[in-house]
């Protein structure tokens, strides 16, 4: 009997220090509704929702400061999803924030350019290569189309284009046969 | 012996069309005044330009290299003068333009110097994959991969079994039929080769029994390999779907997400095993293949060996066909081929088939009812799906639930909307499913690594200001201590002054 009692008094405060110590040592870092959050926003970086950045918007609808409906770049689809996540209605596009449109990559007219690496500090992903008095051009495969750069440059050689598309990422519309209806 | 033969769920018996095009023997099309190469001719990467604009190139020549792995050359078909690279309409549902390579040829049809392979044999596998790579072989029955990957299972389960898949289930493509007939010798011969690289215990020739002529032959030609089999599979559609085609065979199913080779067996197209035969034997490169010209619409359909980069134009010109009589022209078969809305696009290394299609020929829905229900779709599928529900959840776009009723195990073969009763264009609805999921993965992609490179930047930025303030500190600290050097130096002159005073004042009052 006594012994049975030291046995389970044993082994149940080894699993307890056991768990009281993965709790600590294998602690998920931060907050895991901000990072789901953060997992469906375009990632555009480009503080449209009045925030600055995917990551502080994401932590303010975590906290119930901002609405779904303020990202522009993850447009309807985006809303959408975030309304799944949170459980909540979705709702049009704030037109406060912007309209939603297709994707531009930003193209700096190399003759233009002067070398000021304004766009380099304003760019959120470092898509801008460049130095000073140098040259600079846009990294297409990583410009997220935030249109951020292009305030900054004071000769105005950046522009917006739209993203060329080839075979491989052409999509297969969806099908509109009229049905007609059995009425 | 007979074989055991098993049966895959659903399919259909269609009629065949095949006499349309298969009475007459395989007649070379004539040489075009132009040939346009698409950079882009199967799933892989796009082929790189070796040529410019005004070189002189010769037949078999390469006028674009390979790029990445998952890639061949291109080669010249003719000899000619590179007139252009730009883009061109190309073979491709979307009806979009790529870049090509265009040449005029200059009638001599010139090879260049041909260098077979002597004794295959000796060579090591890897070596002779190397020679299917530089012959740009790929895939002739399907979506074109490149052979040398497909030969080359790695470290997965030996290969029990290379299927040569004959089956041919398409109506009116008649095509493999042809070349079964009439060269049987070099495609045994490319299954020889194929049978050396991959050390298969078993080879069985599948051919649809509607082409009694085709499986003589082959038998006739196989007839001193022990190795090979011709098998006489039963007529249905889609018996030559690659799974379909293995569980006939094998009675084995190949589980969803998985390859052939993932359960021991290779599937091959006899035009390719002939490709590779010709790659070897004579050093040719693939530079033509067989197209069945077909349909109402012309007066002389039939098989035409053709040049790669031959403008379609060309070739229905050649089957007596007239523009105006064609209702709809399709790229392969009426099952699962694409519809062109121009001619003015080249033969591709994977165009098994044109169909030109005579007003009255192929029905072609306008309106559709709602779906019933009826079930029909679910019994008619060979990948054992249902179609409803992936109709359902592609029309309200809820994808996840469509993959989760197995989506990418369709096949596209198109049995499903061919008996539903509401005439629903149901494998449109699949292909718009799967290509809104892979661009979605696409974009996640993009997405995660946009954030990397911004947290990154975040990181640096914090990073570089800290620095800057640390430097700021050290600065301000330095000041700081150089200003109280100089406040003591100051109390040191004011000592000095007030010692020299007291001793002035010491001196003047000793006296
Ligand atoms: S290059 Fe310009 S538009 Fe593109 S991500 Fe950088 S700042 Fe935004
Ligand atoms: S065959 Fe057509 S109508 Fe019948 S269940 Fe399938 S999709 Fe619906
Ligand atoms: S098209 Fe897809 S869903 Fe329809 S019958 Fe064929 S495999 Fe099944």
């Amino acid at each position: 009997m006594i012994l049975s009692i030291l046995v389970l008094t044993a082994l149940a405060s080894a699993f307890g220090l056991l768990l009281g110590y993965a709790a600590v040592r294998f602690r998920v870092e931060g907050d895991p509704l901000v990072d789901q959050i953060d997992a469906l926003l375009p990632q555009t970086q480009c503080g449209q929702c009045g925030y600055p950045g995917c990551k502080p918007y994401a932590t303010a609808i975590a906290n119930g400061e901002a609405d779904i409906n303020q990202c522009p770049p993850g447009g309807e689809a985006g809303i959408q999803k975030l309304a799944d996540l949170l459980g909540v209605e979705a709702k049009p596009l704030n037109p406060e924030n912007g309209e939603e449109k297709d994707k531009l990559v930003a193209i700096i007219i190399e003759q233009d350019c002067i070398g000021c690496t304004l766009c380099i500090q304003a760019c959120p992903v470092d898509a801008i290569l460049g130095a000073a008095k140098k040259m600079h051009t846009v990294i297409e495969a990583e410009c997220t189309g935030c249109e951020l750069c292009v305030e900054p440059c004071p000769v105005d050689c950046i522009k917006m284009v739209p993203i060329r598309t080839g075979l491989p990422d052409w999509k297969w519309p969806k099908p509109r046969v009229p049905v007609e209806s059995r009425l | 012996m007979k074989r055991m033969l098993w049966k895959f769920h659903g399919g259909l018996h269609l009629p065949g069309h095949k006499t349309l095009s298969n009475q007459t023997p395989i007649q070379a099309a004539p040489l075009p005044d132009f040939l346009v190469f698409p950079l882009r001719q199967h799933i892989g990467e796009t082929a790189v330009p070796v040529v410019k604009v005004g070189d002189k190139v010769l037949k078999g020549q390469v006028i674009a290299k390979a790029k990445g792995y998952v890639s061949v050359p291109v080669h010249a078909s003719s000899s000619g003068t590179v007139v252009a690279i730009e883009a061109r309409p190309v073979p491709h549902p979307s009806g979009m333009f790529a870049d090509c390579i265009v040449m005029q040829t200059d009638g001599a049809d010139q090879w260049i110097d041909l260098n077979p392979v002597i004794d295959y044999p000796t060579l090591s596998q890897s070596a002779l994959r190397n020679k299917l790579r530089e012959a740009g072989i790929v895939g002739l029955g399907g979506a074109g991969f490149p052979t040398f990957i497909k030969v080359n299972p790695g470290s997965q389960l030996p290969i029990e079994t290379l299927v040569i898949n004959g089956a041919e289930c398409e109506p009116y493509i008649t095509c493999d039929d042809l070349l079964m007939r009439e060269r049987s010798k070099g495609i045994i011969s490319g299954i020889e080769i194929l049978q050396h690289l991959v050390q298969a215990k078993e080879v069985l020739i599948a051919i649809e029994d509607n082409k009694p002529e085709a499986i003589r032959m082959m038998q006739q030609a196989a007839s001193n390999n022990t190795l090979i089999r011709v098998v006489p599979i039963p007529t249905v559609y889609p018996t030559g779907g690659e799974k379909q085609l293995i569980r006939v065979l094998t009675g084995k199913e190949i589980p969803s997400k998985k390859l052939p080779a993932d359960i021991g067996v290779i599937c091959v197209n006899p035009g390719t095993a002939y490709a590779i035969h010709r790659a070897i034997h004579h050093g040719e490169p693939l530079i033509s293949r067989i197209v069945t010209l077909t349909g109402r619409a012309l007066t002389n359909p039939g098989n035409l060996e053709t040049l790669i980069g031959t403008p379609v134009k060309d070739l229905i010109t050649s089957a007596g066909g007239e523009t105006e009589q064609i209702d709809r022209l399709l790229m392969g078969g009426p099952m699962m081929g694409i519809a062109l809305n121009t001619d003015n696009i080249p033969v591709i290394k994977t165009t098994n088939c044109l169909l030109a299609a005579a007003p009255d020929e192929l029905s072609t829905p306008s309106t559709a009812q709602p779906c019933i229900r009826c079930g029909d779709c679910a019994r008619a599928c060979p990948a054992d799906l249902l179609p409803q529900q992936l109709y359902w959840f592609a029309r309200s776009e809820e994808m996840q639930q469509a993959e989760s009723y197995h989506l990418f195990d369709c096949i596209e073969c198109g049995c499903c909307e061919a008996v539903c009763p509401s005439q629903i264009p149901l494998v449109q609805y699949y292909r718009f499913a799967k290509s809104d999921i892979l661009e979605a993965e696409r974009e996640r992609l993009q997405a995660d690594k946009a954030r990397l490179r911004h947290e990154a930047r975040e990181a640096r930025v914090i990073r570089l200001e800290n620095e800057h303030q640390a430097k700021l500190a050290e600065k301000k600290a330095r000041l700081a201590k150089a200003r109280t050097s100089d406040d003591s130096k100051k109390d040191e002159i004011a000592a000095a002054i007030a010692r020299v005073k007291a001793k002035k004042s010491n001196q003047e009052t000793e006296p």
